[in-house]
């Protein structure tokens, strides 16, 4: 009686729709593998490297999404410009390694090279990360949610445009270095050593940020200001710095796995960051944003998702040249989160009315 | 008859229990009062009325309709309406388009008719601003329609925000600590008004109050929630006296003892 | 003065940094190559370019703003402190500035920084080489001290020369644009045009008049003590409104008449701008007034592109190939139905989740158009071509694949004729936009768009109202797609980018959220000037960017913000309700 038509007819559509994404989703998942695997045409080591490749990819996610999480955490806050941080961080591990690729140094000393490429691009992405914190962000910080949120859409496109007018259009290619061609054998299967480094550097890091976040000073004013900002103050705690160094951190997090992603596919250019860094933020919700562990998993998952995916799910039902819908898979994937389970794989239940 | 009657109504928050197997009714055109130290569970009460929060268990019927599992705007359409503790207005909207919004249930206009401006629409458009127009009045904001909700004094949103339920027509007002914040002045004027919404608009009110004085002064009935339980009820004389709300209020040392004074202090009501 | 606190009082240190943070803003604009790439542009022929004006600009704005800053610290001696201070801001300015002219050329920063170039450095040391490496030094301080006098002066002074000046600029930029219409029209016209301006900007007469006139306008009319704003205040509202009416009409008026002398060129323009502020009409009902951020707006407008596409088209792919008239209302009903499908699933995630989801869905439907798996359909990459152009009259029967329909009638085929269906398609939906805004629906969307539960407590479903939010956005945005479609004659899924609804975000933003002159205003800011002015295009989207931030922090509000407009219309509004509604007294 006080459900009229209309209303039952939407709230019907709505329960439709959702079961009915659930079940398509999963009959292509489901029919795809089945098919797939069925078909052969992929050989078992095909996949495995597949699989390799996707946890090496899934790892610099990883590594992005950590500081949206961070961020995420403390401000409620889409941090839409981290992406073209770690542009920026790409851009400047590529003029240290380029440069030193010409004087012969990368050759000479390829560890000691690369790690000053590393440093001078968290830094360059921490102070490109700080200027904008506190430049675009802080003076919005009681501002109603979209404002911010608005604020770091201009944020990114300035970054890309700034970077496109400092050094043109055009795709700079790393050097390469010698000693990370080629793959070794770890348990029978071939591994490639960039991919291999690119993992460990990772997990490095995120050890790394996870003793800071846990066992430092700093770290626990991080999660007492992302608890409650107020009463964080009273307890003494200055909370403007606390976000800048949770910007800081992340940042830097985002600049050295720039250089990474700049090693491992050889390329970067004034865009590379953008659909990493909107994936790295699906990894982000995937794992359950404000965890940092939930985002290395969801990083993983992400990263072999996308890498299996197109083959194993899409070629299965028959979509020809599967790997044009590859970046879908990470879409959908952040649709069906947000849809079914906000929360992502490990998080705490997000309270949406938080706003 | 009672208008709203809750039977056992229990609301959990996790281990926390706001609200606890709770009876309560209200007659129609009644005034009455739910009162209790802080955290007592009155708002959550009022959520679970309004739709806000689900009810864990028990009923709430609303002239005999169950109402517990409904959303909050098939509740307000049943005629409940309700303000806020912190005020809650559309700040970036004008008062007069808050009348208007809380309006909206019995405006009929579909959006092809809005585009269309067919006379239909326009008469109720019309008719709607005039009845907003003599709500603004009503509640002693006549002139200001045109400022921005945000840009009111503090008595005048409180006021604007009961306007805005009136505009639903409601046949329950549910008032949360509307003297919030008021010198006694305004508070005397706040309690005029009440008792004038009652007489004159034949509405059912009920509310949340901490201030004695309001409490003592207009209710027909006052029910005290302690630890979402409700510890007593009656009328304003046998609360005054009843021994475990003295220890409720007193045990606990609550600042607001002070204003729990008899009802001898309270000006006797003036005719509205 | 307040000089009650030491640290209000002003020290050279606080100009200097002021004098710094411009020079980062100037070596800035140099190394994203702006300066050079506007260096064939002059304000004042021969004289100064608008690569060059960007850098004085910006040490004018550092020493009017350092001397502000020196004024409200409550120096003692105010005009020589704030000159001082202007002067040490210039000075700091321009010392960075000359740094990096001075490392230019000492060393190879081109291969690092690609437009430091010699002919930039030349540009900022007029041609001296590295003994000229003072000269930007000398000039910045210089322009930062006038800078500083200026703010010295009396307000009522400041104003029209602040403007004249502006208007210099601006004259400089689009005498490009003006000049040849007004030459193509010969007699006294092409007579006017040549004096005031020259090839590549005005003249130095030309900017001696033009800076005189709207320095002049500026004092009699938009002075707040100008007697044509005092009479317009004195008018009693209904001729206020009729005053307003008319403006309307005269805008209108040159809407229609603009593209009349005007090169391909321009009427391209306009139709853009006209797509554009379809679109961000839509967008202003999803975000504008129910407050809900679609990353994934372009979806509807590659859906009435498309559908327009597959329907009309003479091509491979053309499915029907009806008439655009019969199309367009399907075109438009598609994309209604999609908003809904779209819709339903994301209408219970709030805030900033729905701008990620949106954009996720939006992304999917660009990857699916282009993609070989349903290339069958939509042509994949190589997209939807030959779309028949819309026909006026009757048209002929379809012939064969590749062979357009022949039109018996007028045929709207170049951008000219198509931008007077889409300038009628905006009056139309504006007309629309402004009926929803002021009906029951409007308010329930602000109502949404400012607290989402107390809204839903007054009755106001939450379902129906955000997704009727979403349909009829993009019912706009479905029928500026369609148009699209017609003007270009085919489709590709590359042009479906994320960036396009990031533009309509911008526009709506930039023009003031759920405003609907802003959204006009806001597609003439955002898409005409960067396409009138085409060396700017390349910094379009820098441009936006800096926009989107500077609007969220220093104007939340927009260019057009819609609570003024509002506000007029209600004092007009009450004007005539209040005198029936006060007598009655309150009652049921």
């Amino acid at each position: 009686m006080h459900t009229s038509a209309t209303e039952r007819i939407t709230d019907w559509a709505v329960w439709a729709f959702l079961w009915g994404f659930r079940i398509l989703v999963l009959l292509i998942v489901v029919v795809g593998t089945i098919q797939s695997l069925r078909s052969g045409q992929y050989t078992s080591d095909q996949w495995i490297d597949f699989v390799v490749f996707g946890i090496a990819r899934g790892s610099i996610y990883a590594v992005l999404a950590l500081g949206y999480t961070m961020v995420y955490g403390i401000l409620r806050m889409i941090n839409f410009a981290h992406g073209d941080v770690f542009m920026a961080g790409a851009f400047a591990g590529y003029f240290v390694a380029n440069g030193f690729s010409r004087t012969g140094f990368l050759e000479r000393q390829p560890v000691v090279a690369l790690l000053i490429a590393v440093l001078f691009a968290m830094l360059v992405s921490t102070t490109i990360a700080v200027v904008l914190e506190r430049i675009a962000y802080r003076p919005l910080r009681a501002a109603p949610r979209l404002v911010p949120l608005i604020s770091a859409l201009g944020a990114s496109f300035f970054i890309e445009y700034s970077f496109r007018g400092f050094f043109g259009p055009g795709v700079y290619a790393y050097p390469a270095v010698a000693p990370l061609a080629g793959e070794f054998n770890i348990l029978g299967i071939g591994v490639l050593k960039m991919q291999a480094l690119v993992v460990v550097a990772a997990v490095i890091m995120m050890a790394i940020l996870y003793t800071i976040v846990m066992r430092t000073k700093i770290g626990k004013a991080m999660r007492a200001v992302s608890e409650n900002k107020d009463v964080a103050r009273l307890m003494g705690i200055d909370v403007d710095r606390t976000i800048v160094a949770t910007f800081a951190i992340g940042a830097a997090m985002a600049g050295a796995g720039g250089v990474l992603f700049g090693l491992m596919f050889h390329q970067v250019n004034f865009l590379s960051g953008f659909v990493p860094g909107i994936k790295a933020f699906a990894a982000a919700v995937l794992g359950g944003i404000g965890n940092v562990v939930g985002a290395m998993v969801g990083g993983m998952v992400l990263g072999v998702f996308e890498s299996v995916g197109p083959a194993l799910f899409l070629g299965g039902v028959g979509i020809i040249r599967p790997y044009q819908l590859q970046d879908a898979i990470a879409y959908i994937m952040l649709v069906l989160v947000l849809l079914f389970r906000p929360s992502g794989i490990l998080g705490e239940r997000l309270s949406t009315k938080k706003a | 008859m009672a208008i709203l009657k809750a039977e056992k109504v229990t609301k959990q928050f996790g281990g926390l229990v706001a609200v606890h197997n709770l009876d309560f009714e209200i007659e129609e055109h009644a005034i009455a009062s739910i009162i209790g130290p802080n955290g007592a569970g009155k708002t959550t009460f009022f959520n679970c009325i309004t739709g806000f929060e689900k009810a864990n268990n028990g009923q709430i019927l609303f002239g005999g309709t169950p109402i517990q599992a409904l959303r909050p705007d098939q509740i307000s359409h049943l005629g409940i309406s309700r303000t806020y503790q912190n005020i809650r207005l559309f700040g970036e909207m004008t008062a007069l388009e808050n009348i208007l919004v809380g309006q909206h249930q019995n405006m009929h206009a579909s959006w092809y008719a809005s585009v269309a401006g067919t006379p239909g629409v326009r008469r109720e458009e019309r008719e709607a601003l005039e009845e907003a127009q003599r709500l603004l009045q009503f509640v002693d904001l006549g002139g200001q329609g045109d400022l921005l909700a945000r840009n009111l004094p503090y008595g005048g949103q409180r006021r604007l925000e009961i306007a805005r339920a009136l505009g639903s027509k409601p046949s329950l007002l549910l008032l949360d600590e509307p003297t919030a914040g008021m010198n006694p002045r305004e508070t005397e004027s706040m309690m005029h008004f009440i008792r004038r919404l009652r007489d004159e608009l034949r509405i059912t009110i009920l509310l949340i109050e901490h201030q004695m004085r309001v409490v003592m002064g207009i209710s027909e009935k006052v029910t005290v929630l302690d630890y979402g339980e409700k510890i007593a009820e009656g009328t304003t004389k046998e609360i005054q006296n009843n021994e475990r709300v003295i220890e409720a209020y007193l045990g606990r040392g609550s600042t607001r003892t002070a204003t729990a004074r008899p009802a001898a202090s309270v000006p006797s009501p003036s005719g509205g | 003065m307040t000089m009650t606190t030491a640290d209000r009082r002003w020290r050279i240190s606080d100009s200097i940094r002021i004098g710094l943070v411009g020079g980062i803003f100037a070596v800035y604009l140099c190394l994203i190559g702006i300066v050079e790439a506007l260096g064939d542009r002059s304000v004042i022929e021969k004289l100064v370019s608008v690569g060059q004006t960007l850098l004085l600009l910006t040490a004018f704005g550092t020493g009017y703003f350092a001397a502000q800053q020196a004024l409200a610290a409550g120096a003692s001696r105010k005009t020589v402190t704030s000159l001082l201070a202007s002067l040490l801001a210039g000075l700091g300015t321009g010392l960075l500035l000359g740094l990096l002219v001075l490392l230019g050329y000492l060393v190879n920063v081109r291969a690092v920084f690609i437009n430091v170039s010699p002919a930039l450095l030349d540009s900022l040391t007029l041609g001296l080489g590295i003994s000229g490496v003072w000269l930007p030094v000398a000039v910045m301080a210089f322009v930062g001290l006038m800078g500083g006098v200026v703010r010295a002066l009396p307000a009522s002074v400041r104003s029209p020369l602040i403007v004249g000046l502006g208007a210099v600029v601006l004259g400089g930029l689009f005498s490009g644009l003006v000049r040849p219409p007004m030459i193509a029209l010969k007699g006294t016209p092409e007579k006017v045009a040549r004096f005031l301006m020259g090839p590549t900007g005005l003249t130095p007469w030309g900017a001696v008049i033009v800076f005189a006139v709207v320095a002049a306008i500026d004092i009699t009319i938009f002075q707040a003590s100008s007697p044509v704003r005092k009479s317009y205040r004195e008018l009693p509202p209904n001729r206020r409104k009729i005053a307003r009416g008319t403006l309307l009409v005269l805008a209108i008026l040159m809407a229609i008449v603009l593209p009349r002398g005007s090169g391909p060129f321009i009427a391209q323009v306009v139709v853009l701008i006209c797509l554009s502020a379809l679109m961000g009409l839509g967008m202003n009902i999803t975000l504008g007034f129910a407050g809900l951020l679609d990353l994934g707006f372009v979806a509807f407008f590659a859906v009435g592109a498309y559908t327009v596409g597959m329907l009309t088209s003479y091509g491979e792919f053309g499915l029907a190939h009806l008439p655009f008239w019969v199309v367009l209302p399907i075109a438009v009903l598609v994309a209604m139905l999609t908003g809904a499908f779209l819709g339903l699933p994301v209408l219970g995630i709030r805030g900033d989740y729905l701008a990620i989801a949106t954009l996720g869905f939006g992304e999917v439907v660009r990857l699916l158009a282009g993609s070989d798996f349903l290339a069958p359909w939509l042509g994949g990459p190589q997209g939807v071509i030959g779309i028949q152009k819309p026909c006026l009259g009757w048209l002929g029967p379809f012939v064969g694949t590749d062979v357009p329909r022949v039109c018996h009638g007028i045929e709207l085929g170049g951008p000219k004729e198509i931008y007077y269906l889409a300038l009628i398609c905006v009056l139309i939906v504006a007309l629309v936009a402004i009926r929803l805004r002021d009906s029951r629906l409007g308010r329930a969307w602000m109502a949404i768009r400012e607290d989402e539960d107390v809204a839903q407590g007054l009755g106001v479903n939450l379902i129906q109202t955000k997704l009727m939010a979403y349909v009829l956005g993009a019912s706009f945005a479905g029928l500026s797609g369609a148009i699209f479609a017609v003007l270009v004659g085919s489709i590709f899924a590359s042009s479906m980018q994320l960036l396009v609804s990031i533009n309509v975000v911008a526009i709506v933003v930039v023009g003031g959220m759920g405003s609907i002159p802003g959204v006009i205003v806001g597609s003439l800011a955002l898409i005409g000037l960067p396409e009138a002015f085409r060396e700017f295009s390349a910094y379009r989207l820098l441009f936006y960017g800096a926009a989107l931030i500077v609007v969220m922090i220093a104007r939340p509000a927009g260019l057009w913000p819609s609570v003024i407009t509002k506000r007029e219309l209600h004092v007009d509004l009450d004007d005539e309700t209040d005198p029936a509604a006060s007598p009655s007294a309150a009652s049921e």
